[in-house]
């Protein structure tokens, strides 16, 4: 804020000259307004990264707690169009940096050829995703209760629960167990899992009853578990060899991946009406080196969205 | 001495609901004077006629609840709870004390509360004091003083850290006893949802207060059923969420006989203040003698009384009256045998039917009414299933 | 000798001869020039309206909610309309109050004209937070009309996830006030580093700038997480995912960790304009520095830093580990100093000080009164074993009253009466003024000192019903909280009256030394006349400063000098 004006490219705008007319009237010049841009832009991105951030936690406990869910259903993602995605998504990232570099240095023909390389990436994303999101809604492999996959990763069949239809509406089972089931006391977690489902602490569900006699009758003081029941109904192998039904509450993956990739999506689709805005600014000549913030900032925007997705590709497809 | 098992129930119920569901107990609550001849409910024990439709009369009325005994075999009754002894007493900011962890926290809490008033006085005085002292008025005028003074904000940040200090380490202290109970506990189940408590002891007994011994560490192991609750007890100072799906912990050892309050402490919905129970702790002896109480009279009861007993103990009185007033539930008076609408078509209330209602209560549903009764698979057994049958039966 | 046409501002008010440019109330009338204007005045101004309407829509719930409690069973509603009662009371106020209140609404006001600027960084922007909140809030009225949720404004799974009332509107609603929050703090803090004047360094910065500049930081860090989790939320209600269900998998107890996440940095974004805007109160009242100014803007950064790591004392019985709940017990008292030490530095301002007990200033001594006792008794709650028994009683209620009500609230009114003459070139009713502060105090105290008691007793919160023996607590409570319900609508009223009937105001009724004092009463569109800019003095420098007769106000020794010049 010196007694010079400077546009955006840092270059004087001594008297004669004027300023791209974008410049608005509360800044100083052009170069007060790209950098009071530049840090908005950057608190934008901090504040997007922490609004992912609860996703990624999530990811970090459930997996943590449930391992067996994560090896067995991540095999139902299709690795090659992740991959693909990558790459359309990286490609894109160069083509919003460059865009930048064409407008600091005028070219307009190739700001234009850059933003439309970068439209059409996302085009290509987006196309991608929707293959497999439909590919998943075919196969029943969906968030939550609506996992109900006909065939295990391998494309072998599983046997599906005979005659129990899971869980109701309120996620309590509706299986008709016998009377004398003792829940509580006899479903020890099954093998592989840690028992009840993931919290802070470390509980552990085992008999307790245990420290006393056993109860008179098979009613002991502790009634049916409802998700405890369920492992047990849905199939007491954690066996992810073929024909094996899969580990409970599976959905959860679907659940993780679901919120993941659909809340990156719509980052790509907002990204999509911004460079869409951009171009058509562009073609009416409104970048250059005296003004060319909204493109940065744009850029900057993207490669957020890129480098999250690269964070995403591997967590969910390439697990081990 | 059926006075005695009437006045438990009622003094077993939850605390003061709205007008209805307190009606059957209330209604037998009467001193009648004449024992043995209590059937001040009405609509029971009615030897003759009405009664049940379409049954055959046996020699024994199932409604009769003073139907000649085995000569061998007395009645059971178990002893009513008492008012309770934690109202009036203990501090003026506490309850009684009646745990050892309660006196911890007692102490802690005076400390602070010591602290808190000398800073609040002391600020106040300050302030007060340099407000008059420095008021503005004619000639007065802001003197030089240093806008800051090293000596003075390093002892007025020292002072309070170690204060901090030492109150966080109690503190710590006493959450850690709160949470390591001794291995010799003895264990009691609860189960909360909305909106009662239910009590399970290791010999089949469930109760809606809890009973627990006086001098022993006492183990609660807890779920919920729906939503999260939370047990507390203000006079033991132990509370701790109750969670579904899985189970929390936590023991405390009364020191005092009495009868003190439960509360819910985590919102749970409508009745959420309702939601509350008792803490009977027993004299020495008294616990396992109310333990052997309990169980024969679970084994003893007529199914009728039984049936009588659940309806309050296992929280059917929340939803479903006996007087006819309609609640989230249908009132059971006199329903057995009628011919309702249900969601899966016309159905006749039968033993049938009510076993169904009670095991997978969502199959077929009242018109009228919606789905939300959840369900006692695996927690009653079979008698108890009859029992509530033949209740239901004699509700005329 | 100045006469009254020559006094420096006389011109100001337009008493004698046009003043040079209408002011930023009178330029461009009419609705439709309000409502997509770019002038961050007006957009205070706006927001003000709303806020202060919100503010009396949730008073009324909470006076409902006291009227219900009077007596045990049930008064005027029953079970499930009073859990609606309190759930719209905090979400309205928490929401649509407390947050965004003196930020939005006065930081969006004073903050370019202290910095001596035009305009806030992103003026679009600052519009689009306005609309966003006018969208939070409508639709919270919109789950209001439907049916009310019902599950506190903590929104606890599994019960928020299964209840039947429109908890997704409110949700919703919460949701997109988080991003109104978001953008306003983006825009303040990009407004402070990119347009302080030559002259002003970080430490020359009024204090007040220093809590809006830390707020600021925690609304764009911490509420994109109230986003995420409030998302989470929607969905798992509307489509069944599971990451909360635990009979699918997910954990209701990580709603939690979530929720207190941004909740427990939440308090902070409600506490720190509220002492930052008290610590210029006091100095300017006090006619002297303030008492350790340094500390006094760290400790704001610090209190925004620190914040984000206690969130797990909200959850000592939740269930979660042991460990975890002793690491958050010690962090909090860490947290705990750097507010006592805040205080001790106020009352030391007042020392050797030249106190004038005018209306802004009786409420910022209640503020320090009532930050006292809110802050002494959170210690309580950050001991591990008396958390225990006092978690989820009303001592809980009673401390966050304190807090947020007693102290933050009572800062909005202490900063609003500050600066209501220089928004509106009005002065209020000054005797008024002080008696309504007086009384919201005493009807402040009496409303929420006894919920401590009773909570240690034995009084769980957010009940309907409750055991007789509380009945007295309850019946003082009310009583308190309606003195204080009728005595802020006195205030209101006189602010309001003041519109029509006020005093015109002069440039700097109070002394105050920051740069706001220098603009007219109310300012021009771009807050300085053209010809006029201000001059940047030391910071809390009050040598200067004289009560000028004529002017009805305070002057620079500069001024009148000029006056004299023939």
């Amino acid at each position: 804020m010196s007694g010079v004006a400077h546009d955006q490219s840092g270059a004087e705008v001594g008297p004669g000259h004027s300023d791209s007319p974008f410049i608005q009237h509360h800044f100083d010049d052009g170069a007060h307004q790209f950098e009071s841009g530049k840090l908005g832009i950057w608190l934008f991105l901090g504040q997007e990264v922490l609004f992912f951030s609860a996703l990624f936690v999530a990811y970090i406990i459930y997996r943590h707690n449930h391992p067996e869910i994560f090896e067995y259903a991540h095999k139902y993602l299709d690795v090659k169009m992740g991959a693909i995605n990558t790459g359309v998504l990286i490609l894109s990232s160069l083509s919003a940096a460059w865009a930048v570099r064409a407008a600091q240095l005028n070219q307009q023909r190739l700001l234009i050829f850059c933003l439309v390389v970068t439209l059409l990436c996302a085009f290509g994303f987006l196309g991608i995703k929707y293959v497999e999101y439909s590919a998943k809604v075919h196969h029943h492999t969906l968030f939550g209760k609506r996992f109900a996959p006909h065939e295990a990763p391998d494309g072998t069949e599983i046997e599906q629960p005979d005659g129990n239809p899971g869980k109701d509406a309120a996620g309590k089972p509706t299986a008709k167990e016998p009377l004398n089931t003792v829940g509580g006391v006899k479903a020890q977690p099954v093998d592989g899992s840690k028992g009840p489902p993931p919290g802070t602490a470390p509980v552990v569900p085992g008999d307790p009853s245990a420290s006393k006699e056993e109860p008179a009758s098979s009613q002991a003081g502790v009634g049916v578990l409802p998700a405890l029941e369920a492992q047990k109904d849905a199939g007491a192998k954690i066996d992810t060899e073929a024909g094996a039904r899969p580990p409970p509450n599976t959905g959860m993956f679907f659940t993780i991946y679901f919120l993941m990739t659909g809340l990156h999506g719509v980052h790509v689709l907002a990204g999509v009406f911004v460079f869409i805005w951009l171009l058509w600014r562009a073609t009416k000549g409104h970048f250059g080196p005296r003004y060319y913030g909204p493109i940065d900032f744009a850029a900057l925007y993207w490669h957020l969205v890129d480098l999250i997705w690269i964070f995403l590709f591997p967590l969910l497809y390439l697990i081990a | 001495m059926l006075q005695y098992l009437l006045t438990f129930v009622v003094l077993a119920q939850p605390a003061p609901a709205p007008a209805g569901a307190d009606k059957p107990a209330t209604e037998q609550a009467q001193p009648a004077g004449d024992k043995g001849k209590a059937e001040t409910a009405g609509d029971k024990g009615k030897a003759e006629t009405a009664g049940d439709k379409g049954k055959a009369e046996t020699a024994g009325n199932p409604c009769d609840k003073n139907a000649p005994r085995p000569a061998n075999k007395p009645k059971k009754t178990l002893p009513p709870v008492g008012a309770r002894t934690d109202l009036g007493a203990g501090s003026y900011w506490m309850p009684p004390a009646n745990s050892d962890l309660a006196t911890h926290v007692d102490s802690l809490f005076i400390a602070i509360l010591a602290i808190s008033i000398f800073c609040f006085v002391g600020i106040t005085i300050a302030v007060v004091y340099f407000a008059w002292k420095y008021r503005h008025r004619a000639g007065h005028k802001a003197q030089e003083s240093s806008s800051h003074n090293d000596p003075l904000e390093i002892t007025w940040t020292i002072i309070p850290s170690i204060i901090c200090v030492i109150i966080f380490l109690v503190g710590w202290k006493g959450f850690v006893d709160l949470n390591t109970p001794p291995r010799h506990a003895y264990e009691i189940t609860v189960v909360a949802e909305k909106w009662k408590w239910s009590y399970k002891y290791p010999n089949g007994w469930v109760d809606e207060n809890l009973h627990v011994p006086v001098g022993e560490p006492v183990r609660l192991v807890m779920r919920s059923k729906d939503v999260l609750h939370s047990f507390w007890v203000p006079s033991f100072r132990v509370k701790q969420d109750v969670i579904p799906n899985r189970y929390t912990k936590i023991w405390f050892e009364a020191k005092t006989p009495g009868v003190y309050r439960q509360y819910c402490a985590e919102y749970c919905g409508d009745r959420h203040s309702f939601m509350k129970s008792l803490v009977v702790v027993h004299p020495p002896g008294g616990f396992k003698h109310y333990m052997e109480e309990a169980e024969q009279a679970l084994l003893d009861m007529p199914p009728v009384e039984l049936g009588e007993y659940l309806y309050a103990a296992r929280g059917c009185n929340q939803c479903h009256s006996t007087d006819g007033t309609t609640k989230t539930g249908p009132s059971w008076k006199g329903i057995f045998g009628e011919t309702h609408q249900t969601s899966a078509g016309s159905v006749q209330v039968d033993e049938n039917y009510i076993r169904e209602s009670i095991l997978d209560p969502t199959a077929k549903v009242r018109a009228g009414f919606n789905p939300v009764m959840p369900t006692f698979k695996g927690q009653l057994k079979d008698e108890q299933i009859d029992g509530l049958i033949t209740y239901i039966k004699c509700l005329k | 000798m100045a006469t009254a046409a020559t006094s420096p501002h006389s011109h100001d008010t337009g008493v004698h001869g046009d003043p040079p440019e209408p002011s930023y109330l009178t330029v461009k009338r009419g609705f439709r020039n309000w409502i997509v204007t770019l002038d961050h005045k007006r957009i205070g101004v706006m927001y003000l309206i709303g806020i202060t309407t919100s503010f009396l829509l949730g008073g009324v719930f909470a006076l409902l909610v006291r009227t219900e409690l009077f007596l045990p069973g049930s008064q005027l509603v029953n079970e499930a309309q009073y859990n609606q009662l309190f759930t719209l009371h905090g979400a309205i106020m928490v929401f649509l109050v407390i947050i965004p209140g003196l930020p939005a609404a006065l930081g969006n006001f004073s903050l370019p004209i202290v910095l001596g600027a035009p305009d806030v960084a992103f003026p679009r922007l600052n519009l689009f937070s306005f609309y966003l909140w006018c969208t939070g809030a409508a639709l919270m009225l919109l789950s209001l009309i439907v049916n009310a949720a019902d599950t506190g404004w903590t929104f606890y799974t599994p019960y928020s996830t299964t209840t039947g009332t429109a908890v997704v509107p409110a949700v919703a609603g919460a949701f997109v006030l988080g991003f109104s929050s978001i953008f306003t703090g983006l825009n303040f803090i990009v407004t402070i580093h990119k347009f302080k004047p030559k002259g002003m360094g970080w430490f020359q910065m009024p204090l007040n700038l220093w809590g809006i500049y830390s707020t600021a930081l925690l609304q764009v860090l911490a509420t994109p997480v109230l986003g995420i989790t409030l998302l989470l939320l929607l969905v798992e209600r509307i489509g069944r995912i599971g990451i909360f269900d635990p009979a699918l998998g997910g954990d209701p107890v990580l709603f939690q960790h979530f929720f207190w996440f941004y909740s427990h940095p939440a308090v902070y974004i409600m506490i720190l304009p509220a002492m930052a805007v008290m610590s210029d109160l006091i100095t300017t009242f006090s006619h002297k520095p303030i008492f350790g100014y340094r500390f006094i803007a760290y400790s704001s950064i610090g209190l925004a830093a620190l914040s984000f790591l206690v969130w797990g004392h909200h959850m000592f019985v939740s269930g979660q580990s042991r460990l975890a709940s002793m690491v958050f017990s010690a962090l909090t008292f860490t947290v705990a100093i750097p507010s006592a030490i805040k205080v001790f530095n106020w009352v030391a301002t007042l020392y050797k000080a030249d106190i004038t007990l005018k209306t802004p200033m009786l409420y910022a001594l209640s503020f320090i009164l009532l930050f006292t006792i809110g802050g002494l008794t959170g210690v309580f709650l950050g001991a591990l074993s008396v958390d225990v028994h006092l978690h989820d009683t009303y001592f809980v209620v009673a401390h966050f009253h304190y807090v947020m009500m007693g102290s933050a609230l009572i800062a909005f009114l202490g900063a609003l009466h500050y600066w209501w003459p220089k928004m509106f070139g009005r002065m209020f009713n000054e005797r008024v003024g002080q008696v309504c502060a007086v009384l919201v105090f005493i009807g402040f105290n009496t409303t929420f000192l006894p919920q401590f008691v009773m909570g240690a007793r034995g009084m769980a919160r957010r009940y309907f019903d409750y055991d007789p023996e509380f009945t007295i607590f309850h019946q003082v409570s009310t009583v308190g909280a309606f003195l204080m319900g009728i005595t802020l609508v006195v205030s209101f009223g006189n602010l309001i009256y003041s519109l029509f009937r006020g005093k015109r105001a002069p440039r700097n009724p109070w002394g105050g030394s920051t740069l706001e004092w220098q603009a007219p009463s109310p300012p021009p569109l771009y807050n300085f006349y053209a010809h006029e800019q201000p001059t940047l003095y030391p910071i809390y420098d009050y040598t200067d400063l004289y009560y000028d007769e004529q002017e009805g106000g305070w002057l620079r020794r500069k001024h009148k000098a000029e006056a004299e010049t023939p």
